[in-house]
């Protein structure tokens, strides 16, 4: 498999991550998504990585990165579904993903995300009002 | 030597009753007790004693192969005894108790002869000292594997998750926190987070004695998982004495909920998942 999945959902994309990540993998995701959303437009990413059994500091870098670059792009992005094993070893990487907004299942992810893209939307339109 | 050790050979295999009624003299004089019953007992020595003659016919090495039997012997009745919580002496005594008897039958066998008495009670020193020391061996493995058991024990024990509403579980830590305890509580407490979905975890810390920069840095790194994971999670139970001391210690708990009481953290969660908590009189009246 050379890359991952990227779907588009309305203003959203999905990323599901399937296989174990390696290096080569986890840039040029970063490269896809980037893309994706600059061509989009999309306000939204929701990575899934609850198939994903090993991380490393690079990987859990990519994260963040991927992360903070689609904030730059004014897209929000979650993490969900991250096993207890890749959130221990997160953690004893020293590794706390402190930008990254993250939700226990994919449906509280996406219910995370719209809530957050409503209310961005709704004070917009205040301020516009 | 060969005869030496033919003689003891001869003393176990010809006067084993005789030695078996001296022994158990012996073995009351050390010491009568309610834990084990005089019949018990003399079953024990006698099996003891006929598996020595067996193989003591074979050799004096008690290490060797023909001692195999004897050695699981000894190591069934020390790790009966442990469990019924005799002494690490008392259990040697056993073995130990048997010199006596012996020796007052190699005195006798070797009345004239000095060098045979002196080779004679080099051997059963020897291998009495052995199968003493391989008794005491396996109670102390016995011991060991009893405490093994009951620390594994504590730990379960002492690292429940208990669902307080939905969406919202609680881990009430007791006891002091070091890093294979954090770890089993970390995994056992994010491997719920899963099973139930729940959003929110509270951990409570009214059973921590002490909290120093170690265990403020497991809490925090379990609170990181948790986050991680796309939860919630707030700290309770915090006592005044403990508050003073994450804040000398310098410990940053900036980012993290933290409540007096596992009361208040429950209310801040149940708000957090949109509930509240109203008087029936006034749901009735409203």
């Amino acid at each position: 498999m050379d890359r991952i999945p990227i779907l588009r959902m309305g203003d959203l994309l999905l990323v599901t991550i399937q296989v174990d990540m390696h290096d080569r993998l986890a840039r040029s995701l970063q490269d896809d998504l980037t893309e994706k959303i600059e061509r989009t437009g999309a306000k939204g990413v929701l990575i899934d990585i609850s198939a994903l059994e090993l991380v490393d500091s690079y990987i859990g870098r990519m994260i963040a990165n991927i992360s903070a670059m689609a904030r730059i792009l004014d897209a929000q992005t979650v993490v969900v579904g991250m096993r207890p094993a890749v959130a221990i070893t997160l953690v004893e990487l020293g590794l706390s993903l402190s930008g990254v907004d993250t939700a226990l299942t994919v449906e509280r992810g996406m219910q995370r995300l719209r809530a957050r893209l409503g209310r961005t939307e709704a004070t917009d339109d205040d301020s516009e009002e | 030597m060969a005869e030496a050790r033919a003689k003891t050979a001869d003393i176990l295999k010809n006067d084993l009753n005789g030695l078996l009624a001296d022994w158990m003299v012996e073995l009351r004089a050390a010491g009568a007790d309610q834990r084990i019953t005089d019949a018990e007992l003399k079953a024990q020595a006698h099996q003891f004693l006929t598996l020595v003659a067996e193989a003591g016919a074979r050799g004096t090495d008690v290490s060797s192969e023909s001692w195999q039997p004897v050695r699981e012997f000894l190591e069934n009745v020390s790790r009966s005894r442990a469990i019924q919580g005799f002494s690490s002496s008392e259990t040697a005594m056993f073995v130990f108790s048997l010199k006596k008897p012996l020796f007052n039958r190699v005195l006798r066998a070797t009345a004239t002869d000095s060098q045979g008495l002196a080779d004679e009670t080099w051997t059963i020193t020897e291998m009495v000292d052995a199968l003493g020391m391989h008794t005491v061996k396996s109670f102390q493995k016995t011991r060991e594997e009893v405490i093994n058991r009951q620390q594994e024990e504590m730990l379960e024990l002492s690292t429940p998750v208990v669902k307080l509403w939905d969406g919202v579980i609680a881990l009430p830590m007791i006891g002091t926190l070091d890093s294979a305890r954090t770890q089993i509580v970390m995994e056992s407490l994010l491997q719920r987070l899963v099973d139930t979905g729940a959003e929110i975890a509270i951990i409570d810390i009214t059973g921590v004695p002490t909290v120093d920069t170690l265990v403020a840095q497991h809490l925090l790194k379990t609170v990181t998982a948790i986050r991680l994971m796309g939860a919630e999670c707030i700290i309770s139970g915090i006592r005044p004495q403990i508050a003073q001391t994450i804040v000398h210690l310098g410990v940053d708990l900036q980012g993290v909920t933290t409540k007096a009481t596992l009361a208040d953290a429950l209310a801040v969660a149940l708000k957090q998942v949109g509930l509240a908590v109203v008087k029936a009189k006034t749901a009735q009246s409203a």
